[in-house]
């Protein structure tokens, strides 16, 4: 072999014919430049100690085996390959009796290299697997000594127990929350801490759990201690699983909420009882009352009795608070002792102050009236506090009504209205629901709850109706009247409202705006209607009222009308009862502005003549009645007609002028100028209309005028 | 109660606290793959089972080559790219040709990250690493990107503000669909910026579905069993990055080095690669 035998053509084409058998055998920790340039590296290797006499064939072989297992071809293929190349490309063309040695050289080599890797590899994982099993370790007792703490420490009781119901263990909390040792609850299961009164879904949700169909569950559920008590607790139980995925434990983590509980019983029972009474209380008789009337039963009935005591004010007032509690109190025991005595399941309450109500669900309608008077017998035993022997009635409006068929709001309202009629017909009675008069109640009841709010939606308007002189048939006047358009009931008339307006005082600004309204309208007529006279209501609460005088100055002064255009009526009634320092005095001051004051509906009350004498009066009205029975003088009582005269004489004997009112056929009008009486109004001469309208109307009138 | 507390803990919600079981008898995932790469970073439960394997689908072992092959290539294009942050989802036994050697052999300011959930492969990656500072290994679930993202590791090496190499080779078929992989992805895609990279293989049944039924049916043994996807599946995952040529395709088809020899049928490698970067 010469040295020309290993030049680097040579080289280049050992290394060329290794990497190609090289490839492919490994795990491409090279890329292909890098495995040219490892195979170069063998193979100058190779061509050193070939071309060297006194090279080391065995270092050679062990660096080249070294030199693959670094590179990473620990395939066997690899050393195959290898081994057959050098024997193709090598050994079997030289002649050195060295060189056949190489292989074996090379391949043991390449097994001590290999070893030396494995046991690497080998100690490496297995050091690491040590180290995360030591980790995991570690990891497990830290994680186990904070759950020991957890499950020692805490301030709420855990039990874990396994899927069939035994429990394995508790922990202090639990111990001294039901009073067992911890050995008791281990030969106990789960089942036996059963409660009667758990609801059903606790242990259903159990049943679920423990066979794998849920998670957890959370309860409020009694426990008994082991004392006897119950205790209320909050339950909390999840499911813990296998590996596998099968129910393995239950955990369960239980509060004692006994005194949350006890808080949240009184305060609901505070919510919704009477404190003074300890009676059930408005809250709780409306919720009560709902649910009665929602019964789906058949001929399920819903009766209400609302009583108030007749006399609760007065004693109160006189005997002070103290007397009247103790009253009230007693009263109430009267009422759970009748409805008790009654062998009814009434619900008594108290809705405030002396008014108290019966609640029934009967089937029969005579069962409310059996207990109505029950209650009412109750009552009327007279009762001793303090010393003060006490005789209290109460007054009951009955209601009843089938369930489903009414609002709780309307038989309510049905039994105070009912009630306000048992007290109107005097103390001590009981009054069942009429639903007709009821109607009339409602209506009144609207109309009262629409009232004050109707002068600001400017519901209200004035309509004008002719006064005639009946002796000429010439207009002298008109009469201011009051239309209400109410938006549900049309167009009412003054008789519809106007005593509403006197109770709730409504009157007093609806009375200011028609007095202004009214003269404001007169004036802009001054010219079409002269000498017309301005005739307007006044209502006894205005007559009572101070400012009436000055609200009539305003008016005139305002409206620009003169005083002895304006004539006020005011009713003989308000006159005569009122206080004489009152209205004497008002009219006198109005008298004293120059307006010209009317007696209304003269005759029908108990008139006081000598008293009217000293009145500033100037017109008497006579009221319609007096007339309906001279509808047809020819066979009117002659008595009837000579009263009409008498009293026509007696105005004229005072200085006074007679209007008559309900003036509604033309024998009526022909008999009252017969009779000397100065004016007359009624649907003969015209309706209540719009002053225009009454401007437009022929005038002297005929017959039947402004309609 | 010693028992009894480990089973308590085992299947409530697991606290960051507790401990991941380590069963030596149970085959791992990155055990295998070494395996399969001729290391020895492995016990005989994994042998067993990557023996099996084998024989079963004889090309596996060319194919995890392959699948080397195409990791070298996509990290040598992403150095050359720019890139000096990379992010190894799912890393395994950093067995040779790993990341940070081909990455820093080219560039040795590159940074790596190395994530697993395999507490014996972070265990032997953290002994081989230690003492490089430029090279990390963190022990997360790559399936709670937040977790892996807000690692105090990852955030010290790692700079989010600049782009980073998110590499999920060879691992997201070890994520069932209800984990949702491609959401795992974007989750990603979100927090690194403009101008990063997602280099991605995923096995794919391929023309093979006989064989891959049966392999997977061998990897339900392991602590992740694996879900083959179709292209569509694979392309869905790079939803939000655009694709660099070629594409997705077959692994030994991904940017081969020049005079490597014409692969006959390169379906028969049936995992799908790519490399996507984030416009």
């Amino acid at each position: 072999m010469t040295g020309t035998r290993w030049d680097a053509p040579a080289r280049d084409e050992l290394a060329r014919a290794w990497a190609e058998a090289l490839q492919g055998t490994s795990f491409v920790a090279l890329g292909r430049p890098e495995l040219r340039q490892l195979t170069r590296r063998l193979a100058d290797t190779v061509a050193a100690a070939a071309e060297d006499p006194g090279a080391d064939i065995a270092a050679t072989g062990e660096q080249i085996g070294q030199a693959l297992v670094d590179a990473h071809f620990t395939d066997s293929a690899a050393m195959d390959r290898t081994v057959a190349l050098l024997g193709r490309q090598v050994v079997g063309t030289a002649e050195d009796p060295r060189l056949p040695l190489l292989s074996g050289a090379v391949a043991a080599g390449y097994t001590r290299a290999l070893l030396g890797v494995v046991l690497s590899e080998q100690e490496q994982i297995r050091m690491a697997a040590l180290h995360a099993r030591d980790r995991a370790r570690a990891a497990l007792q830290a994680s186990e000594a904070r759950f020991r703490a957890v499950f020692t420490d805490a301030a709420v009781g855990i039990g874990i127990g396994d899927v069939a119901g035994n429990i394995l263990e508790v922990n202090p909390a639990l111990v001294d929350m039901l009073g067992y040792p911890a050995e008791e609850f281990r030969r106990r299961t789960v089942a036996e801490f059963l409660h009667p009164e758990d609801a059903a879904s606790v242990w259903d949700d159990y049943r679920e759990l423990v066979e794998g169909r849920r998670e957890s569950f959370r309860a409020e559920k009694r426990f008994f201690r082991a004392d006897g008590a119950t205790i209320w607790t909050q339950l909390t139980v999840s499911l813990i699983r296998g590996p596998d995925g099968d129910p393995r434990f239950q955990a369960a983590i239980i509060e004692d909420v006994t005194d949350r509980h006890r808080l949240t019983e009184r305060l609901a029972y505070e919510a919704t009882h009477d404190p003074l009474t300890d009676l059930a209380n408005r809250s709780l008789f409306l919720s009560r009352l709902a649910n009665a009337l929602a019964d789906p039963t058949p001929g399920a009935r819903v009766g209400l009795c609302l009583l108030d005591l007749d006399s609760f004010k007065v004693i109160n007032d006189s005997l002070g608070h103290t007397v009247g509690d103790r009253l009230l109190t007693a009263v109430a025991d009267r009422l759970t002792g009748a409805v008790a005595g009654a062998g009814s399941s009434a619900l008594v309450a108290r809705l405030g102050g002396d008014e108290f109500v019966v609640l029934t669900r009967h089937t029969e309608p005579d069962e409310l009236d059996q207990l109505a008077r029950a209650v009412l017998d109750a009552v009327a035993v007279p009762v001793t506090i303090d010393g003060y022997q006490l005789a209290v009635t109460a007054s009951i409006g009955a209601v009843d009504a089938p369930a489903g068929h009414s609002s709780p709001a309307d038989l309510i309202r049905a039994a105070d209205i009912t009630l306000q009629q048992a007290k109107a017909e005097g103390s001590g009675r009981v009054v069942f629901h009429d639903p007709d008069r009821n109607a009339t109640q409602l209506t009144l009841y609207t109309l009262a709850a629409t009232l004050p709010g109707a002068l600001d939606r400017g519901e209200f308007t004035v309509l004008y109706q002719p006064l005639v002189r009946l002796a000429d048939g010439q207009l002298h006047g008109v009469e201011a009247l009051l239309r209400w358009q109410h938006p549900r009931f049309g167009t009412l008339g003054p008789d519809r409202f106007i005593t509403l307006a006197e109770q709730t005082g409504a009157i007093l600004p609806l009375g200011r705006w028609i007095l202004a309204e009214a003269c404001r309208t007169a004036a802009a007529y001054r010219d079409a209607l002269p000498g017309l006279l301005l005739s307007v209501n006044i209502a006894v609460r205005q007559l009572q009222h101070p400012g009436l005088v000055e609200d009539v100055t305003r008016a005139l002064a305002d409206s620009g009308l003169p005083p002895d255009r304006l004539q006020l009526e005011v009713t003989e009634h308000a006159v005569m009862t009122a206080d004489p320092a009152g209205p004497p005095a008002v009219l006198r001051k109005l008298a004293e502005l120059g307006v010209r004051i009317a007696i209304d509906d003269f005759g029908t009350g108990y008139s006081n003549l000598a008293y009217l004498r000293r009145l500033p009066v100037h017109e008497l009205k006579l009221a319609g009645e007096f007339l309906a029975n001279l509808r047809d003088p020819a066979s009117a009582d002659p008595a009837d007609l000579h009263l009409v005269s008498m009293l026509v004489q007696l105005a004229h004997g005072l200085d006074l002028t007679v209007t008559a009112e309900a003036v509604e056929t033309a024998a009526q009008a022909r008999c009252l100028r017969e009779f000397g009486a100065d004016t007359a109004q009624g649907w003969h001469y015209g309706r209540p209309t719009t002053l225009d309208r009454v401007a437009a109307a022929p005038w002297p009138a005929t017959g039947p005028g402004v309609s | 109660m010693h028992r009894l507390a480990t089973k308590y803990r085992a299947r409530v919600e697991r606290p960051e606290w507790a401990p991941v079981g380590i069963d030596l008898d149970r085959p791992s995932a990155a055990r295998v793959y070494d395996f399969y790469l001729g290391g020895f970073h492995n016990f005989a439960a994994d042998r067993e089972m990557g023996r099996q394997a084998v024989q079963m689908w004889p090309e596996l072992p060319e194919i995890m080559r392959s699948n080397r092959g195409f990791l070298r290539r996509a990290v040598e294009f992403l150095v050359d790219a720019g890139v000096r942050q990379f992010l190894d989802l799912g890393s395994g036994i950093p067995t040779v040709g790993n990341v940070h050697e081909v990455a820093q052999r080219r560039a040795p300011d590159a940074k790596v990250v190395y994530v697993d959930n395999d507490p014996v492969a972070v265990e032997h990656s953290q002994a081989i690493l230690a003492g490089d500072d430029r090279t990390e290994v963190v022990q997360a679930d790559l399936r709670d990107p937040d977790a892996v993202l807000a690692d105090p590791t990852v955030r010290r090496l790692l700079d989010l503000s600049r782009p980073i190499a998110v590499l999920m080779v060879a691992v997201l078929h070890f994520v069932p669909d209800q984990d949702d992989p491609a959401g795992l992805v974007a989750r990603f895609r979100k927090a690194v910026p403009s101008g990063s990279y997602l280099a991605l293989s995923h096995a794919t049944a391929g023309e093979r579905a006989d064989r891959a039924a049966e392999h997977r049916g061998l990897y339900q043994r392991t602590a992740t069993p694996m879900t083959m996807r179709t292209r569509e599946q694979v392309e869905r995952l790079f939803d939000g990055w655009e694709l660099v040529e070629p594409g997705l395709v077959y692994l030994p088809q991904w940017r081969p080095e020049p005079g490597s020899p014409e692969l006959d049928r390169p379906e028969r490698m049936p995992g799908l690669a790519g490399v996507g970067r984030k416009p």
